[in-house]
């Protein structure tokens, strides 16, 4: 009875060489490509003789209005991005970290849970971007710090709720293991909870992101310096400049899908193991 | 850690209700601490300390600010701040109910079409992410050049927020049968149109509600949002500027339109909520709110 | 024959020493409401050092339930349970078991060697003698090729070894197991029955072991213990005189057979087979102590 391999038992196929998985990356984003490439152009076809102003100017104008001022040196509208982004990257910071703690405060009393939980998840429910005039008088229109307050406010809910959860929702087997052992909860806690809470975190922290930039901007439209992406995108427009604004959008999205992808690649670093990053589950 | 046992919905309450209540006490115990003085006919009182966000203009007391739902909204209005805030909630609750049914319909569509084909799927899926990365108030005053200054350009925003919840949830959704239950249909020699009513659609409705639960609130916030630009005068989101033009002279009311956003975000949460309840007792499943 | 490196916590072998006592136990479950449900009535039992002893019996008998007061994952209502000398709670906090569940168990997160470094880690360990018993015991269920792997990438019978590893890592004196291989197709089952038999004779572990199946049982333990339901006790012994070690030869030996049926018959007698109406199964599975 020695250890000749059977059948059964043995683990995943070899994963394919290198250029058979590009061929078959390739092909997994072709059709995504095409459609891009075949809306282009056909945007770019249409929209080129229609009259201004024109609401949806064609591609070529609004990378023209991008690179705008490229020669004198100044790139206004991504100093705009890059001021927006230093507040939606503040109030991210803000807001994960104190969700992060009153996640682990709450999840250790269960009366606490019961008590802030739902009160966390009708919180959720309003539309915090109302407060954003408030934080405006009580930090100052033009200070980023009132901006970062907004984000903070609406990334620190998710986070909070799907740390809790990842932190209380273990499998009941795995904490009768750990009684097996003896285990003190500061031990279960550790070697249990705060691995089991990661994906959950990272899931909170994708839709974190999206929100971040997308609550600094509509913060500024409440009132912000002038420099920033929400005033930009109000002046261009009532200015009937729409391929500044497009431009503007253009850049924020893309700002936005570069910070999304920054946390899959943390995802895909931190939990190899998971599921989700393994490609297994659905959609 | 053991889960805590399911308490009585009575005991939920009071404890949420008991929460509130601390807020409230620590809302004006900063203010006793170190706010503006409190004063009354008969007695004065004077903070000892200096908070510099605890003062009267900006943080109210909160029963300044329930006092001024009972003022007119505007020196000699007929109507009282409560009614006016009432009145602008709800239009502002239509705007918002169209943008979520319309959303909700465009994303349940959207997603049994991408169910039912995965080259559609791969092709249009990340365009679909992708939108929700540009922030809609960018694009609201195109909508409203596009469309004028009317309601509908609110309505297009609302509807542009909802959907996307609904679409990744529906997948998620239509795709969750086991796939024995489809080789069952299978050997009914089920067509896929029945597949997709009997099987896909009834399993995919608690993730259904956890996207609308979040549309919900998405949607009013497109309202609200969309109602400035939009020039909508009817609307919480006016309001808001308005109140927020005039905060000097009365912070209470800025601070009284913001609980009414409140009030109307948790109303239609909750209503989407008692549906969900409905449509999904029965199955025995946990319906704890996502 | 027992491996010098991996000797089992005890006693001197000079006397047969009593791993286990148990002693008018009864567990009772309080079902919600006015309905108490009666788990385990009137159990006295004895497992000595070194026995390898199956609890075999019908759903509701309390198979588990009495695992796992020997494990101090739940209490008696009455009576008690000892363990090496000492009440099954101090056993417990002084980790002096091993117990491998019907499902691994296994955290996703940890690659399979860090798996089983989890109680070694527990137990304060200093790091050469945790990378030591870790490659000792990997190479004992014999996965040391695997030890990098994650949980996702090996197969049910796999996960179930690295469970047993991670099990015996402490150097139990007892390994309690909870129908291990309940899971597991026939075949892979076999082999694992003669995996934990080479790792029964190569540790000298005492190994208490649940099961539904009457053919593993015998073929695995020294003593067979057969239970009845409602309320759960115990109806019989069945001693297992054949011989060690035993092999694919034993399972076509006459005298296999005749236990087997002895077995058979043992429950059959006990009301075994479900003949009345079956409890109500959260009855059922509360007598079993829960799930699994």
């Amino acid at each position: 009875m020695t250890s000749a391999a059977p059948a059964v038992g043995v683990p995943l196929p070899p994963t394919p060489g290198r250029v058979a998985r590009l061929g078959r990356g390739l092909r997994y984003y072709a059709p995504a490509v095409i459609t891009f490439v075949a809306v282009i152009v056909v945007w770019e076809l249409a929209t080129s003789s229609a009259p201004e102003p024109r609401i949806l100017p064609p591609p070529s104008a609004i990378v023209a209005a991008l690179i705008e001022n490229w020669g004198a040196g100044r790139w206004p509208l991504f100093d705009s991005a890059r001021a927006t982004l230093y507040e939606a990257v503040g109030g991210l910071v803000l807001g994960t970290a104190v969700g992060v703690l009153v996640a682990f405060a709450i999840s250790r009393w269960a009366s606490a849970r019961d008590s802030v939980l739902p009160f966390a998840i009708a919180a959720n429910a309003i539309p915090i971007i109302a407060i954003a005039p408030i934080f405006n008088a009580w930090f100052g229109v033009t200070n980023p710090f009132s901006k970062m307050m907004i984000v903070a406010l609406l990334v620190f809910f998710p986070i909070m709720i799907n740390v809790t959860r990842g932190l209380t929702q273990v499998e009941s087997s795995a904490l009768e293991l750990m009684r097996s052992y003896a285990a003190s909860d500061w031990e279960v806690l550790r070697k249990v909870r705060l691995p089991n809470a990661l994906p959950y975190f990272l899931t909170a922290l994708k839709v974190a992101t999206t929100l971040s930039l997308i609550g600094a901007i509509v913060g500024e439209y409440f009132g912000g310096s002038t420099t920033v992406i929400g005033r930009v995108v109000v002046q261009s427009a009532s200015a009937l400049r729409f391929d500044v604004t497009w431009a503007a959008i253009l850049l924020a999205a893309v700002t936005g899908i570069a910070f999304y992808l920054v946390v899959v690649a943390l995802e895909r670093a931190l939990i190899p193991w998971h599921a989700s990053v393994r490609g297994d589950a659905p959609a | 850690m053991p889960r805590s046992p399911e308490r009585g919905s009575l005991a939920r309450i009071g404890i949420f209700v008991g929460f509130f209540v601390f807020l409230l006490l620590v809302w004006e115990g900063l203010k006793f601490i170190g706010g503006d003085p409190w004063r009354t006919d008969t007695w004065t009182w004077e903070p000892p300390l200096e908070i510099w966000f605890a003062s009267d203009l900006l943080l109210p007391h909160v029963w300044d600010i329930f006092g001024a739902l009972a003022n007119p909204v505007q020196r000699g209005a007929d109507e009282s701040l409560a009614q006016f805030l009432l009145g602008a909630a709800l239009y502002t609750w239509r705007e918002a109910a169209i943008g979520f049914v319309v959303g909700a319909i465009i994303g349940i569509a959207l997603a049994a079409v991408f169910v039912h084909s995965r080259l559609l799927e791969r092709a249009f899926v990340p365009y679909v992410i992708a939108s929700q990365t540009i922030p809609i108030v960018a694009l609201a005053p195109m909508i409203v050049f596009a469309f004028g200054q009317d309601v509908i350009s609110v309505v297009i925003i609302a509807t542009y927020l909802t959907f996307f919840p609904v679409t990744i949830a529906m997948i998620r959704g239509l795709r969750s049968p086991d796939p024995r239950a489809l080789e069952l249909m299978r050997s009914y020699a089920a067509s896929r149109w029945s597949v997709l009513w009997k099987l896909r659609m009834p399993a995919s409705l608690p993730y259904l509600f956890t996207a609308l639960k979040i549309s919900a609130t998405a949607s009013i916030v497109g309202a609200i949002v969309g109602e400035g630009p939009g020039g909508i005068p009817d609307g919480l989101g006016r309001a808001i500027i308005n109140f927020n033009s005039q905060y000097i002279s009365g912070p209470e009311k800025l601070w009284a339109a913001i609980v009414a956003c409140a009030i109307l975000g948790i109303a239609f949460f909750s209503l989407i909520r008692v549906a969900e309840i409905v449509a999904l007792r029965g199955r025995g499943m946990r319906t704890e709110a996502a | 024959m027992a491996d010098p490196n991996i000797d089992p916590v005890g006693r001197p072998a000079a006397e047969p020493a009593s791993v286990v006592r148990i002693r008018g136990v009864d567990k009772r479950f309080d079902a919600g409401g006015q309905r108490v449900t009666t788990a385990l009535s009137g159990i006295d039992l004895e497992i000595w050092r070194g026995e390898f002893v199956s609890l075999i019996g019908p759903s509701g008998c309390g198979k588990s339930t009495l695992l796992r007061l020997i494990g101090d994952l739940t209490a008696p209502t009455e009576g008690s349970v000892e363990v090496n000398g000492k009440p099954a709670h101090a056993a417990r906090l002084g980790r002096e078991y091993g117990m491998v569940f019907q499902a691994p168990v296994l955290f996703d997160w940890r690659t399979v060697e860090d798996n089983v470094r989890l109680p070694l880690e527990l137990l304060g360990l200093d790091r050469s003698e945790r990378d030591r018993r870790i490659a000792a015991m990997l190479e004992l269920v014999e996965l040391s090729d695997f030890a990098r792997h994650h949980p996702y990438q090996l197969s049910g019978g796999m996960q179930q070894r690295v469970a047993i590893a991670r099990a015996l890592a402490l150097q139990p004196a007892i390994l309690l197991m909870d129908e291990p291989f309940g899971a597991l197709d026939e075949m892979t089952r076999e082999r694992m029955n003669s995996e934990v038999l080479r790792i029964w004779q190569q540790t000298g572990t005492t190994i208490v072991f649940v099961t539904h199946s009457i053919p593993e049982a015998v073929f695995l333990s020294t003593r067979v213990v057969v239970m009845s339901a409602r309320p759960g006790r115990i109806t019989r012994v069945v001693d297992v005189p054949l011989g060690n070690p035993r092999n694919d030869l034993t399972r076509e030996d006459p005298r296999y057979f005749q236990l087997v049926t002895e077995v058979r018959e043992a429950l059959r007698a006990g009301g075994g087979f479900d003949t009345d109406a079956p409890m109500a199964s959260a009855d059922r599975l509360n007598a079993e102590g829960g799930i699994g």
